[in-house]
């Protein structure tokens, strides 16, 4: 490890560090945070982040609805989870120090904005007395630095307005951070240059204040500790930074290009799924049709009457949208047709907290349609790894000729981590069920007997004309059916196909000892807590394994066998216990579900927490915002 | 492979001497036709049945998308593709269809019920964005299907099982409706006069962009003479004014009365022999005002109009899109390992 041989300050060599910045929603927190992340991969750690921003676009400044946090942990080791609680906490305002203080650990570092804590933003902020001067941040390394005025100072002489000025403060704020990570500007600088290339006064502002807030804590000495944290050892390769809904609309231009079909996406607005129409809508290159819908029933149905036509319909939505959805759902699935079903998932009912995350989609998935109306449900477990299950999603849809419900959520949608870029060519191709007409007989409705899927039979084929519909067919000929034989063998053979899926999907790893007192299980973005702390769990000699859910329906194969290995099984969810009822139902498992509905994803601390009490090791569990 | 029906397939396959010449025939299915006898969409399905070879393009190229209710039923008993959707949704259906393939001649067939109360959204928005779909609605004032009740095209004070004492609720009328959603063909007709039913719906197939037509269609048995006082063959020249592009508006058995304008209010004149005083029907005009105008015609103060109210050019949605990819193409590489990768990378070992 190397000093830097002009600081003052002392660098101390850590493994891992968690940094929040918190400021109003117009105070560039998620830019500010975003560009320390990439000066932080390109280093070489392990990271994870959690954007967690207001459901106002813009809250009253000052405001505590408006505060709006970016959280970052780095590593020199594996690392699956954004940090429990900060270890640096950026404060700008009053009011990002009162909705956030409580997370920072204690004795935490605390860097605010001093001179934001006037009267005016204080009383915002429900502050009686000046919190920087009344001795209630005792408990904390308390670093009040004038930002705003430093600021200023910096960018006397650029021809900006009291507005512009102020809005590079962040700037300030990060070469403030860069330093005390010690970490070199250069990769801020050439992002700022590409991205203020036409505005050279803006730029010369943004790197003035960076400078500025760089300097200013490598000469005073305010700071008296400074952090390294070591590359990680990561597998060699090319990596990006992505988060989930970037890595899921690339999996589907990716899975267009291997099934050789393109993309019709047809979606509505809605939060957090919009930025899969936002990146989809960028790449018409690629033969990408998008469009916005009317609502969410339109986009569904464009969806589908793309995929009568020929085209890969798929459509992205939320909870809600999932909701006014699922009548063409049943569609696509009585009329045999490929769909891919995008639900990135937030804190429900009804309108619920659309900008905060939660797993509480899983039994409208499985359940939430009339009749008996199976579908395949998958869901991606990290940002990553959403680039591939929206290929597989694709590739189950052509492959069953049914309706795939992709399960995201709002933590893996806008989290992000470094992600070893693919190489495609490793991707096999993706096949589908549309065939030339080879006989006088062929009919639209010829099955694969082993699979029970139809023929693909597109428009524009000779000989095939046909009709499809939403009522009872015909085994055999697809014509209107009403007979009572025919429509118990057809909820058999929907259910039996979407079943046979199983034969495509890969067994269930289990991570940990083979056989034990404790599986927990988990599926979606709950990933990262749950193998941290089930991995801390065994380094503290627990007989502890984790198993995660990629396929929700069909399960895979060998699940069952898992469980008979185990004492418990405890399922940690983001919701009062979906998959626990799914479990139960089909294994008749006495699972433990184990819940958390507040809107944040788990702590590794609550996971660990939890299977210590399961265990018997503590007598009680109980999440941090739960009553005595 | 799908994607090669999908490729090869440009925009627009041009009617063609190569294509055999099909006859009506060739477009009914081996589905047994289950209306009730005496329901006007017998005469709808007929006329369409009878004017689909004069479009000259292959069977297999023809989609038929519906909704849900008696109208809805149409597909099954064209011999084409065809796609019996649910309630309400055959725009949004028809218009991933024709958004993925330019190249298929799609139908939408709906109806009152099914086109202006639960799908009431999804019609004006193909509308507005203007894809080149034939919509066919079938308004019979009433609902079928579900035997009986009252529809958002259903007079006022009608009643029925789901309104004993009467409706309170006001009509919608699909022509204004269209025209007020920028439709660029907008046509009436009426299922009693076949001879003009097919006309206009060859004119609306032959229209590129989305068309929209109107079919008064008698319900013999919720809503049996809705249409009778005016569309019966025996009133029809005296209570029916047919809008006709380019010639003065004229009606009667003899043609012998005219409508003229009054400022925004139209004006009969009976028994007028001079054309230059009566309006000019135009159905090219950018504005829909006149359009909007003849619209307001109804029975009893007025003739009834049947015909095309408006045709105007427009860019389709599906051209509009495909020139989108083809210039993202022209002016974008397109690769895939590039994209995945991103802007900025950074190599580890």
């Amino acid at each position: 490890m190397t000093i830097d041989s002009k600081s003052k300050q002392d660098l101390e060599s850590r493994v891992q560090a968690t940094v929040r910045f918190a400021g109003d929603s117009g105070d560039g927190m998620q830019l500010t945070g975003n560009q320390f992340t990439k000066t932080n991969a390109v280093y070489g750690n392990d990271l994870a982040t959690l954007p967690d921003f207001p459901a106002e676009i813009r809250a009253p400044t000052g405001s505590l609805p408006g505060v709006s946090g970016f959280q970052i942990s780095f590593s020199s080791n594996d690392i699956h989870t954004p940090g429990d609680n900060p270890d640096v906490l950026v404060a700008m305002n009053p009011a990002a120090l009162k909705t956030n203080l409580t997370d920072l650990v204690d004795g935490g570092l605390l860097i605010v904005d001093a001179d934001e804590f006037k009267p005016i933003n204080l009383r915002k902020a429900g502050y009686a007395e000046n919190p920087l001067e009344d001795g209630s941040l005792a408990a904390y390394q308390l670093v009040s630095v004038n930002i705003t005025q430093n600021n200023e100072r910096a960018l006397e002489g650029l021809e900006l307005n009291a507005k512009e000025r102020f809005l590079s403060r962040n700037f300030y704020a990060l070469g403030l951070i860069l330093w005390l990570f010690n970490r070199p500007l250069e990769t801020v600088e050439r992002w700022a240059t590409d991205k203020f290339s036409r505005n050279p006064i803006v730029l010369e502002a943004n790197l003035r204040a960076l400078r500025a807030g760089n300097a200013f804590a490598e000469t005073t000495e305010l700071i008296h500790q400074r952090y390294e944290v070591a590359p990680a050892e990561v597998a060699p390769g090319t990596y990006r930074h992505i988060n989930g809904n970037e890595a899921t609309a690339l999996g589907l231009v990716a899975a267009s290009q291997l099934a050789d079909i393109p993309i019709f996406y047809a979606s509505y607005p809605i939060t957090p799924a919009t930025d899969v129409l936002h990146e989809l809508a960028r790449h018409r290159n690629f033969g990408v049709k998008t469009m916005q819908a009317e609502d969410e029933m339109a986009a569904v149905c464009a969806a589908i009457g793309s995929s009568y036509a020929g085209s890969l319909g798929i459509t992205g939505t939320s909870g809600p949208g999932l909701a006014l959805k699922s009548e063409a759902i049943n569609l696509a699935l009585m009329t045999e047709l490929p769909l891919v079903v995008l639900d990135i998932q937030r804190a429900g009912p009804s309108t619920g907290m659309p900008t905060k995350t939660e797993q509480s989609d899983l039994l409208q998935a499985m359940y939430g349609r009339n009749g008996d109306s199976p579908v395949i449900i998958i869901a991606p477990a990290t940002p990553g790894e959403c680039f591939e299950m929206a290929i597989e999603a694709v590739r189950f849809a052509l492959a069953y000729m049914t309706p795939v419900i992709y399960l995201s959520d709002g933590y893996l949608a806008n989290g992000s981590s470094p992600w070893l870029v693919p190489s495609i060519a490793n991707f096999p191709p993706i096949s589908n069920h549309y065939e030339e007409i080879v006989n006088d007989g062929d009919s639209a409705y010829d099955r694969d007997p082993d699979t029970l899927t139809r023929r693909w039979a597109l428009p524009g084929q000779k000989d095939l004309e046909h009709r499809v519909g939403g009522i009872e067919k015909s085994f055999e000929t697809g014509n209107i059916n009403y007979e009572p034989g025919n429509h118990h063998k057809m909820t058999l053979a929907r259910a039996q196909r979407v079943a046979g899926a199983v034969r495509d999907i890969p067994s269930q790893e289990v991570n940990g000892p083979e056989q034990g007192d404790l599986l927990v299980l988990g599926w979606g973005g709950t990933y990262g807590a749950i193998t941290s702390a089930v991995a801390q769990a065994q380094l503290d000699g627990l007989s502890v394994a984790s198993a995660h859910i990629r396929y929700l329906n069909p399960f895979p194969g060998n699940l069952e066998q898992i469980f008979s290995r185990y004492k418990q099984v405890l399922i940690p969810e983001l919701n009062n216990g979906q998959l626990s009822v799914l479990i139960r139902a089909q294994y008749n498992v006495d699972a433990i579900p184990f819940g958390k509905i507040s809107g944040q994803p788990f702590k590794i601390k609550e996971i660990l927490g939890k299977i210590n009490h399961v265990l018997g090791h503590s007598k009680s569990f109980k999440f941090d915002f739960e009553e005595e | 492979m799908a994607n090669n029906i999908i490729k090869n397939n440009t925009a627009d396959v041009l009617p063609s001497e190569d294509i055999p010449l099909l006859t009506r025939k060739d477009f009914v299915s081996d589905q047994e036709v289950r209306w009730c006898p005496g329901c006007g969409d017998y005469s709808i399905l007929a006329q369409m049945q009878k004017m689909l070879p004069a479009l000259r393009i292959p069977r297999e190229n023809i989609v038929f998308v519906s909704g849900i209710g008696c109208s809805s039923r149409f597909p099954y008993y064209v011999e084409s593709y065809g796609f019996h959707s649910i309630h309400g949704r055959a725009p949004a259906i028809a218009t991933g269809v024709k958004a993925a393939r330019p190249d298929l001649s799609v139908f939408v067939v709906t109806g009152d019920g099914d086109g202006l109360s639960i799908g009431g959204n999804h019609l004006l928005h193909i509308l507005r964005r203007n894809l080149d779909v034939t919509i066919i609605l079938f308004n019979n004032r009433i609902y079928g299907l579900t035997k009986g009740q009252y529809s958002p095209t259903s007079d006022i004070g009608k009643t029925t099982k789901s309104a004993p004492l009467g409706t309170i609720e006001s009509p919608l009328d699909p022509v204004k409706l269209a025209l007020a959603a920028g439709a660029s063909f907008v046509a009436r007709s009426v299922d009693r006069d076949t001879t003009h039913l097919e006309s206009i719906l060859y004119e609306a197939a032959k229209h590129k962009g989305t068309s929209f037509v109107e079919v008064y269609q008698n319900c013999n048995i919720f809503n049996d003479g809705a249409f009778a006082a005016f569309a019966e063959k025996d009133v029809s020249p005296e209570k029916m004014v047919y809008l006709e592009h380019g010639k003065p508006v004229r009606f009667g058995r003899q043609k012998e009365h005219g409508l003229r304008l009054s400022g925004f209010k139209p004006e009969v004149l009976e028994n007028v022999s001079d054309d230059s005083e009566l309006l000019v029907h135009d159905i090219y005009q950018e504005s829909t005002a006149l359009a909007s105008i003849l619209s307001t015609m109804d029975y009893p103060e007025y003739p009834v109009p049947v015909g095309i109210f408006r045709q105007v050019e427009r860019e389709t949605y599906e051209d509009q899109l495909d020139m989108q990819v083809v210039q993202a193409r022209a002016n974008q590489s397109a690769d895939l390992q590039d994209l995945i990768a991103g802007q900025e990378t950074w190599v580890v070992g």
